[in-house]
């Protein structure tokens, strides 16, 4: 189970009382009408699926009932930082070695638990192709 | 004719009163209506168990949502307590008999004692006028679930994932949790008690399972009368 901090009740909640709702910062294009069939097939359903960081939604389904974005590692599981709705990631792909380096911490200056650590680490370093 | 009571109109909204009274000729009927055929309510008042569970059926539930300062002025004006800013907070009135929760950042339930909150809401539309806002009256969705007694913190410890212990729950919080696989409002109004605010469709359901994990204590299930 994790422990997901909710940037709106201020507080770290069961993982139960959340739900996930995919991939977070899709943009709706501005005017449908005139963009190309492909264009608005990849916006309605195509999704990023990156090993890594990914930036997610979710909603605090039983709680604030608020959505809230995540930024999570997908080979860790590791929850990095949770921020509110219109917020920026403080962590990207590019700069999450950094970050980890130095530790992590939530948007709003928490600390942010990890999650289940894999068996084996290699197993998620990247491999160059 | 009674409707003429019970309706109103303000601003451009058309509240109606959920309470018509005795002569509509309606007798209302609390979400436990069934567990009371089946038995297992019992009218408040009787031996002392450790845990008493007690329901309080047909108060006023309104839901408010809106900018935090407006709805603050308007709140305090008409029920004389203040708005709670900080997330998960919950306010008494000095009676102890009418509350305003935290619910989000835009969204406070506001309970108060049954046929007040007609009369409530209009009063808040008035004083709210053309600010950008919504009440909503979830009395006919919700009932409320009072747990006293010293084994009751025992007996949520068993039902419900959020920890409420001293510090995790203190007098004066309230939170959207899990109970039972159920969804539901725990809220900490004194240093004596705990409320459940359940749905309707629920209410039943969350009887029998504090029935269930309350038996090594000693439960009782009560109903106040309205
Ligand atoms: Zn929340």
């Amino acid at each position: 189970m994790f422990h997901i901090f909710c940037p709106y009740c201020q507080e770290y909640r069961e993982e139960e009382e959340f739900h996930p709702s995919g991939q977070a910062h899709l943009i709706r294009p501005a005017d449908p009408a005139s963009v190309s069939d492909e264009e608005w097939g990849d916006y309605l359903f195509f999704r990023d699926n990156p090993r890594g960081i990914h930036h997610e939604m979710w909603v605090h389904r039983l709680g604030c009932r608020k959505f809230f974005n995540i930024t999570r590692d997908t080979a860790t599981y590791e929850i990095l930082e949770t921020y509110r709705m219109g917020e920026q990631p403080s962590i990207t792909a590019a700069n999450a070695e950094v970050r980890r380096e130095q530790g992590v911490q939530t948007a709003d200056g928490g600390w942010q638990t990890v999650g289940a650590q894999p068996e084996n680490s290699r197993l998620n370093e990247e491999t160059p192709s | 004719m009674s409707e003429a009571r019970s309706e109103a109109s303000v601003g451009n909204a058309a509240t109606f009163d959920t309470h018509p009274g005795a002569d509509a000729g309606v007798t209302p009927e609390s979400p436990l209506q069934w567990s009371r055929v089946q038995g297992r309510v019992t009218e408040e008042g009787g031996a002392a168990e450790q845990i008493r569970v007690i329901e309080r059926p047909f108060l006023g539930h309104l839901v408010l949502r809106g900018g935090a300062i407006t709805l603050d002025e308007a709140v305090r004006a008409e029920l004389g307590v203040s708005l709670p800013g900080k997330p998960l907070g919950l306010v008494l009135d000095a009676e102890g008999s009418r509350s305003v929760q935290w619910v989000s950042p835009d969204e406070w339930l506001v309970i108060v004692p049954a046929g007040e909150e007609f009369e409530l809401e209009n009063r808040l539309r008035a004083r709210l006028g053309d600010a950008h806002f919504a009440i909503v009256n979830v009395g006919g969705g919700q009932t409320l679930l009072e747990l006293s007694g010293e084994k009751a913190r025992e007996l949520l410890m068993k039902s419900v994932t959020y920890d409420v212990h001293e510090h995790g729950l203190p007098v004066g919080k309230a939170v959207g949790t899990v109970f039972a696989k159920t969804s539901v409002v725990l809220r900490r109004p004194s240093e004596e008690r705990f409320e459940l605010v359940v749905r309707r469709s629920f209410a039943d359901y969350c009887v029998r399972w504090l029935r269930d994990a309350g038996r090594e204590y000693g439960l009782r299930v009560e109903s106040a009368s309205p």
